[in-house]
């Protein structure tokens, strides 16, 4: 029966498949919305998919269409959240703050603090001094932060408000205490994205506490590594970087660690504050045998500071992802700290070089098309080198130029990324076109991009390009944010989903009674 | 009957203020209030539409995000720019679930992103010119679009371009409509801002359009305003009204097309869903073409056949007999629904907290279930909502404006609701507390939630959420 009744409720999918709804929607079509043909639709959408259409698309200066990036100040919030008691503000419109918080809870499934000085058009016309006051008097007030980091939207930019003159008169003017840690950040969003904005945060947070320590600082006197990781979604990647740390018995500080904050349980009761790096630890990072910069394409402005004004050697290093950039991580960690790498981590190693052995045979030439952030693309690149499997396309939508050189020369070395494409600055409609144009298997990335691959089965099902969900956002699955992709132990977890997605396809394609009953094994 | 008598409710309200600096604290009493519904005006309880306080994490959104996010954005044939920086349009992408069905990227673009991701040389000389070729590139790559429209981000407005210039210039060289739209998000104190901004840009640039080659009018012809057919309920909607005997030429704006806009002014009757996004338009309808509008509420059975009948007596007697057929056909298949969900539902109470029309429109709703609203508000109504909505509420419970994260969660942590419903930013919150929560603007990814049809899947999903048995596994076994 077509409409809903107590022995059968169904929602929208497949309601809205009743013949009575399609009938409805079809009229609605015919008559009123003055809608072109279907094959006037069909022709045009073949020619979206088309080679010339293609370059057409490559010739644009001026539009964006679906970007695979966001803006500076959703970073700055994530970084924000990885300090002790620590409360997100942001100078300038309500609006974005509402959409920062959105777009985390959405990937995340977790509360997510922030709050905005609601700058509105008086504001824009003189000024945000008040919002900020007024701001900072109210956030302390109800929320008792241990610290309130302040970054920026693009209005508060644009009118050029000068955080640093605000902060120290509310403290002036006593609207906060003096001694309560408010660092800052412009983060402007005209500038860069989400991943710088989070090393822009973070400069922010360890100028205010180290500015006056750095000279005074002897390094390696604490007898600890720093580590920054970045913009980092997987809350696995920062539990590994402990455990690795505490399995070689390395003592640490990881600058903004969420992983507690964006993980709380389900027990009766809210919190908003857990967890968190300790701001003593903060003031203490000049102190340490080196900082490790681990996603290093992002975090200039922090190696920038750090190098100007520490004394460390801020030793460069690629992300760990995959098995030789961790291999060279640990031993980059051992040598720092002269720790011996523990049996316990190679034989995790050991097991992951396992598993590619078992693998192997499902992935060696297999084509993966990627997006993403820059360092996670580059690392995600070098593993599937390393796995034998060749990526057709790798774009960042928020690289630079000399990312793409990087790229292209590490793609170079492999014999398996000769044929690969390097894209910076594209966006993902670019990319719709790069998959039409050269069809992988596979494209990895966040979930933006199941549009394109519907747009490839439309096509034609011998066109479907599968998305594999690696990266962020990732909305349309539950709880893949709590992986991990980093270490050996990220590698099999990346290993896990690419295989398995070979196998699902395999299976999805052999299913065919009658038809295909070859390859439909049991045992692979 | 209210969980808290009047002065519990009062006490609460001061109590939960304390930790307010005084200035705050007297701003945000003017919002709260305890409701008395032999009030017939608002004004005199409670205050709204007011500029949010710094630093408290108002749950608000834009102006941008009302006109973009709400009005525009689902109109599916048309190109909608989110002019300013990448922010802005990437969040707001494809999270509202309006739905429609049409080839994306080919005529329809719901639920893609476009911008002209402002760089630092935009900001410094200008986006006009990027504007004007951003248009063109469009043309050339999605020739079969209707029009586009400008939906200004923060920075346009205070960087001084001409977008309306740059609009009249591009319209005329693509011979389509190209609108732009002021809804700079510091504009205003919320989204409802955008919304009216949203708005009279349709008066602007969208009615007059056609001007003598609207399409024919029949007797019956009604356009639907103010429903988003987020997760279908503008489908679900107009079934109801086509089975009772009307044309529903046009939607505004969940699956809605530039023409069915454009031919809109020439309808016998504009019915309006959500009042607070699209009253605007309707009054300028009325004013300029004659055509009046009334406000109808699909949630529910009862308010259904409430608004079936109301809707009918504007039409002749075919129309009459068609609205009783239908609310006949229903009825005994909505007496099923409620048959089974009733008595599992019976005497829960829920706390609401929404946009537009949903804080009263749903009530009705519950009611059917036997549940009971004990607090609602808006976050960006003015005090011709609240005006409807105290009729609409219980003695005694707790109406809340533009509240707080920090009150919210007081307010439910001492009021103990069966049910909570809001958006997303709450839903985590209050889930952990171990309160069962919906989300009352996506229909929490389920839906439609209009209509008869809508009904049924709004009972599943609240006895889902309230008698799942994962809130009972809360405390451990050994504590
Ligand atoms: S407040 Fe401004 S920058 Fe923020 S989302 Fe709204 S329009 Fe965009
Ligand atoms: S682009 Fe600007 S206005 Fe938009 S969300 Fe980012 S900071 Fe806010």
């Amino acid at each position: 029966m077509a409409n809903n009744s107590v022995d059968d409720i169904k929602p929208c999918f497949p309601l809205f498949g009743e013949p009575e709804y399609r009938e409805n929607m079809k009229n609605k079509q015919d008559k009123y919305e003055e809608r072109e043909s279907m094959e006037k639709l069909e022709e045009t959408f073949q020619w979206t998919t088309s080679a010339e259409y293609k370059e057409l698309n490559f010739q644009r200066e001026a539009v964006t269409i679906n970007p695979a990036k966001a803006c500076q100040p959703l970073g700055a919030v994530l970084c924000s959240l990885g300090f002790k008691g620590t409360l997100p503000y942001v100078h300038g419109s309500q609006g974005c703050v509402a959409y920062f918080r959105t777009y985390f809870n959405r990937h995340f499934k977790e509360p997510v603090a922030c709050v905005s000085d609601s700058m509105t058009e008086d504001a824009a016309v003189f000024g945000g001094h008040k919002n900020m006051d007024a701001g900072l008097k109210n956030a302390l007030a109800l929320y008792k932060p241990e610290m309130i980091a302040v970054s920026t939207t693009c209005m508060a930019e644009v009118i050029g408000d000068d955080l640093h003159s605000f902060i120290t008169n509310a403290k002036v003017k006593g609207h906060v205490p003096q001694d309560l840690p408010v660092p800052s950040a412009h983060t402007p969003s005209f500038v860069g994205s989400h991943t710088t904005g989070w090393d822009g945060m973070l400069e922010g947070i360890i100028r205010y506490f180290t500015l006056d320590k750095h000279e005074s600082a002897v390094v390696g006197s604490n007898g600890k590594i720093n580590l920054v990781p970045g913009f980092e979604t997987y809350l696995g990647n920062y539990r590994i970087l402990k455990r690795y740390m505490e399995e070689m018995d390395v003592p640490y500080t990881l600058l903004s660690d969420p992983s507690e904050v964006l993980d709380t349980p389900a027990d009766g009761e809210y919190r908003m504050y857990v967890g968190g790096t300790e701001l003593e630890d903060v003031k203490d990072t000049p102190n340490a045998i080196d900082t490790l910069l681990l996603q290093p394409w992002s975090l200039t402005k922090t190696k920038k500071y750090l190098k100007d004004t520490w004394q460390q050697p801020i030793s460069e290093i690629n992300p760990p992802m995959g098995l030789k950039w961790t291999d060279e991580y640990l031993m980059k960690v051992s040598q720092l700290s002269g720790k011996p790498i523990p049996a316990s981590i190679e034989l995790e190693r050991g097991r992951l070089v396992d598993m590619m052995t078992d693998s192997h045979s499902w992935l060696h030439g297999k084509r993966f098309s990627l997006y993403g952030d820059p360092d996670f693309v580059m690392g995600l690149t070098n593993f599937l080198l390393e796995l034998g499997a060749e990526p057709v396309h790798v774009m960042s939508n928020n690289a630079n130029k000399r990312w793409g050189k990087a790229m292209s020369k590490i793609l170079k070395s492999s014999p398996y990324g000769q044929e690969t494409e390097v894209h910076v600055g594209t966006d993902l409609w670019h990319f719709r076109s790069l998959v039409f144009d050269r069809k992988p298997d596979f494209m990895i990335g966040n979930s933006y991009g199941k549009f394109i691959q519907r747009d490839t089965k439309h096509k034609g099902l011998e066109h479907e390009v599968k998305l594999i969900r690696l990266g962020f956002p990732i909305f349309d699955r539950h709880h893949l944010h709590r992986m991990t992709t980093l270490g050996y132990e990220g590698a099999m977890y990346i290993l896990t989903t690419l295989v398995n997605a070979v196998l699902e396809d395999l299976d999805s394609k052999t299913t065919g009674y009658g038809e295909t009953d070859y390859n439909y094994d049991l045992v692979r | 009957m209210s969980v808290l008598t009047r002065e519990e409710a009062q006490s609460l309200i001061e109590e939960v203020l304390e930790v307010y600096p005084e200035e705050s604290k007297k701003d945000r009493l003017k919002h709260l209030t305890v409701n008395d519904p032999s009030i017939t005006q608002s004004k005199k309880c409670i205050t709204s539409n007011r500029k949010s306080l710094p630093g408290v994490m108002t749950i608000r959104g834009c102006a941008y995000a009302g006109s973009k996010g709400v009005v525009w954005g689902p109109i599916k044939d048309m190109i909608h720019i989110s002019h300013g920086p990448v922010g802005c349009g990437q969040y707001s992408r494809a999270g509202r679930r309006n739905y429609y069905v049409g080839y994306t990227g080919v005529n329809a673009f719901g639920t893609m992103n476009f911008t002209s991701d402002f760089q630092e040389r935009d900001v410094v000389f200008g986006g006009d010119k990027k504007l004007e070729k951003i248009v063109h590139e469009c043309e050339a790559l999605f020739p079969l679009m209707k029009g586009m429209s400008v939906q200004s981000e923060c920075p346009i407005g205070l960087i001084g371009d001409d977008i309306e210039a740059v609009a009249r210039k591009t319209s005329a060289a693509i011979n389509k409509p190209v609108i732009p739209v002021r809804c700079e998000g510091f504009r205003g104190v919320s989204q409802s801002l955008g919304h009216h901004i949203a708005n009279d840009a349709i008066r602007d640039w969208v009615l007059e359009n056609r001007k003598d080659k609207m399409r024919e009018t029949g007797p019956y012809d009604v356009a639907v305003i103010g429903d988003y057919n987020i997760g279908g309920d503008a489908w679900a909607s107009r079934i109801l009204l086509e089975e009772m005997g009307l044309n529903v030429v046009a939607q505004w704006s969940g699956d809605g097309t530039l023409a069915e806009m454009e031919n809109t002014p020439a309808v016998k009757l504009n019915l309006i869903h959500c009042y607070r996004s699209m009253n605007y338009i309707s009054r300028h309808m009325e004013a300029k073409y004659g055509i009046p509008w009334m406000e109808y509420n699909f949630f529910g059975p009862t308010k259904i056949a409430e608004s079936l009948r109301k809707i009918a007596e504007q039409f002749d007697d075919k129309i009459k007999e068609g609205a009783e057929k239908v609310i006949a056909k229903y009825t005994p298949i909505m007496e099923g629904i409620i048959g089974k969900y009733r008595p599992r539902l019976e005497g829960k109470k829920v706390m609401l907290y929404v946009g537009g029309l949903r804080p009263r429109h749903v009530i009705g709703a519950y009611e059917d279930l036997g549940m009971e609203v004990v607090g609602t508000g808006y976050e960006f109504g003015h005090n011709d909502d609240y005006d409807r909505t105290i009729k609409e509420m219980g003695d005694s419970t707790l109406i809340y404006d533009d509240v707080t994260g920090y009150e919210f969660e007081k307010f439910v942590e001492k009021v103990q609701p069966d049910l909570v419903g809001s958006g997303i930013k709450e839903k985590y919150i209050f889930q952990k507390m171990g309160i069962p929560f919906r989300q009352m603007h996506s229909w929490d990814y389920s839906g439609p939630y209009h209509g008869y049809d809508g009904f049924a899947i709004f009972a599943r999903d609240m006895d889902m959420t309230i008698n799942n048995p994962c809130w009972d596994s809360f405390k451990a076994p050994w504590k």
